[in-house]
């Protein structure tokens, strides 16, 4: 079916300017789990980290697991769209704008989360260098120093990125609203009219922000991985783990855009726009990103092993055969065995096999950050001071929540912004797939472009 | 001169009375945790017996193994905290400073000897004993990381006390709580650089050695040790 401008447009725009009861049933529902989490937290606060499982000598689990889980999937974003951009591939159009936003919303919740699990939440500050009567710096030798400057950065230039490519989607609004709506959407616009000069400017920002933004987004995740290997704790202290968290992160980020994906295209009736080939191209991927996991775990728990020193076999054997053993043989099949056989036939790499193994390997991802952290640490050199770990319900609703909230930001932002970006496909109309931006040849201030041709049917593979 | 604070543990001496633990608790403040969250591995103990068994049953042999922290030279606890609370000081401690933790418990997880404890809740203590803190040492609140000081308290006041007499510290003039409870003197604390000191002519046995010394910690704790002592065998 092919679809002109405007009609891109009044599709893109309905979500905007039109609320379902679905709709709003699915924020309540959102709103609730986010609401159960603050009152988890409000209790943490008020009593203290105890309310936890963590013990001795386990004191990260679910806080931390979460904190990597979540700047994990912030990896589908940026960083995908960032390649997809800078390679020209035309079919990225439709999906750059909602994994830019998953970005956005993950690194929110990834940076909560190591917020409030630390002893004293109140300080938090300290961490931010500013002259202070105290006379004291953060501690720049600290990896959680590091994070919180990757962290920071990485979140800068994740909301330029989302933001930059929505700047003429909110002229589109702005020109489709009235009232209040229209001032708000005025102000985000920051002036758009749509002239060849601002057109210019956006795609030199664009182009900057997609190159300076690849090497932000590999440091972060490779520095949360040195939060564990710069330590002597073993297992933890280990050379790979910067590119295999990094591949990690790009792994479930991309399962994350599968998934969220699928849900638009049925929640908001995207079917024309987020059609089989980008679910096909994002599961080819998938399945590249799905093998070089594997390698990577291959070559971390091989090398441990063959070296056998007795500290690191300990954890491993721990890990693989005894009390973690389910959670370990969980992760491989929701990480390779289920995934791989789907995403390598063709016939099966539709919306639903695509979607399917995304919904594993999701899980799966979330298991393998908790098989790094906790049987390391309750594994440590000295026999005698072995532990355990069990979460309490407060771990478990605070877990809960965070993909409360992830829904409930993204909800929201759908209704705000709309979630395919109008103006680039509309580029894509034009016979070559664009790049030449064209104005409207009218006399007054041009508003909006004017570009003619059908839709490219599916890009041939 | 400056000081380079060490102990020795001999591990032939110790009868695992845990007479140091006890007094550690009350020197420095320590509450205790209750049965229900011990058992959920939330004690605070600056200084833990540890208990190996070997062999098996009719000839089983314990041992004992008093752990604390090893106010290491080269410790891995310091550099990954963010705020400076774990630092080295001058006469080479671990040490940690309350007010500037914030309780991201890296430097628990960082420890190899998991000898960091942290405040999982306010502390509290049953009375009388509330009555029986020391006004020489902090409580610690909520949400803090704690450890061994070796004492720090005693070893300031030692050392004003000293100065204030205009004359160096002599060996055995004060010590750790830990040492002064200990009935069969397995536990020696003084002054490394003194080479006259008890503690450092033992530091010097041939028994001595190292907890996981080849992770190039530094430990500036000893453990002496024979070998098979229950035997009657010497090394």
């Amino acid at each position: 079916m092919e679809r002109t401008a405007e009609q891109i447009e009044q599709d893109l725009l309905r979500p905007i300017f039109t609320t379902s009861s679905r709709y709003m049933i699915a924020v309540t529902l959102a709103s609730c789990m986010v609401l159960a989490g603050v009152c988890a937290l409000g209790y943490q606060l008020w009593e203290g980290i105890g309310v936890w499982g963590i013990n001795s000598p386990v004191f990260w689990a679910f806080d931390i697991t979460n904190f990597v889980f979540w700047i994990g999937i912030s990896h589908a974003g940026t960083l995908i769209s960032a390649i997809l951009r800078l390679c020209n591939a035309a079919w990225r159009r439709p999906v750059t704008r909602c994994a830019e936003a998953i970005t956005v919303f993950s690194i929110l919740i990834g940076a909560a989360v190591p917020l409030f699990h630390v002893g004293r939440p109140w300080l938090d500050f300290w961490m931010i260098p500013y002259p202070s009567e105290r006379g004291i710096w953060p501690n720049f030798r600290s990896p959680l120093a590091w994070d919180f400057f990757a962290i920071s950065t990485y979140f800068t230039g994740s909301v330029t990125f989302l933001y930059l490519p929505t700047i003429p989607d909110f002229a589109a609004v702005r020109d489709n609203a009235k009232g209040l709506r229209k001032k708000i959407y005025g102000l985000l616009a920051l002036g758009w009219q749509g002239t060849p000069r601002q057109w210019q400017r956006l795609e030199i920002a664009m182009h900057i922000m997609a190159i300076a933004i690849v090497p932000v987004a590999v440091s972060v995740h490779t520095i949360v991985s040195w939060d564990f290997s710069m330590t002597l704790v073993p297992m933890w202290h280990s050379t790979i783990f910067g590119p295999y968290f990094v591949i990690g992160a790009i792994f479930s980020g991309i399962a994350a855009l599968i998934l969220t994906m699928a849900l638009l295209r049925k929640f908001l009736h995207l079917e024309e726009y987020l059609r089989p080939l980008h679910f096909n191209n994002l599961g080819k991927l998938l399945l590249t990103t799905s093998l070089l996991w594997f390698y990577f775990t291959f070559a971390e728990r091989l090398t441990t092993w063959y070296g056998n020193s007795p500290s690191e076999m300990d954890v491993f054997w721990s890990s693989i055969r005894q009390n973690f053993a389910p959670i370990f043989w969980t992760m491989v099949v929701c990480n390779f065995v289920i995934p791989v056989p789907i995403l390598s036939v063709k016939k099966f790499r539709t919306i639903t096999g695509t979607a399917i193994a995304s919904s594993t390997i999701i899980i799966g991802m979330w298991l393998e950050r908790f098989l790094i952290i906790v049987p390391a640490l309750d594994h440590k050199y000295l026999r005698f001071a072995w532990g355990t770990y069990r979460p309490t319900w407060v771990e478990d609703t605070l877990m809960a929540s965070s993909f409360g909230m992830m829904a409930l930001l993204y909800l929201l932002f759908s209704k705000a912004v709309p979630m395919i970006s109008i103006w680039e496909l509309k580029v894509g109309l034009q016979p070559h797939g664009g790049g030449v931006i064209t104005t409207a040849p009218t006399k007054r201030k041009p508003r909006g472009l004017v570009l003619e041709g059908p839709l490219p049917t599916d890009v041939p593979e | 001169m400056s000081h380079k604070w060490g102990l020795v543990v001999d591990l032939d001496r110790c009868t695992g009375c845990e007479a140091c633990v006890v007094a550690c608790h009350s020197e420095n403040n320590i509450p205790t945790a209750g049965e229900d969250q011990a058992a959920r591995g939330r004690t605070i103990q600056w200084i833990r017996v540890e208990r190996t068994w070997e062999g098996d049953f009719p000839n089983p042999k314990v041992r004992f193994q008093p752990v604390l922290c090893q106010q290491c030279d080269a410790a891995p606890c310091e550099p990954v905290c963010p705020t400076y609370a774990s630092y080295h000081t001058e006469e080479g401690l671990n040490g940690q400073v309350y007010n500037r933790c914030i309780g991201t418990r890296f430097c628990a997880n960082a420890c190899p000897y998991t000898v960091r404890s942290f405040n999982f809740f306010n502390p509290k203590w049953e009375k009388p004993l509330n009555l029986q803190l020391n006004p020489d040492v902090s409580v610690r609140s909520v949400g803090i990381m704690e450890k061994c000081t070796f004492c720090v308290q005693r070893i300031k006041s030692a050392e004003i006390q000293a100065k204030a007499e205009r004359r160096e510290l002599k060996d055995g003039e004060f010590t750790t709580a830990c040492a002064q409870s200990c009935a069969s003197k397995a536990l020696v604390f003084g002054d490394l650089n003194d080479p006259n000191s008890e503690v450092a002519r033992m530091a010097n046995s041939d028994r001595a050695t190292k907890l996981l010394g080849d992770l190039g910690t530094k430990p500036n704790v000893t453990y002496l040790e024979r070998g098979n002592w229950q035997d009657g065998t010497n090394s």
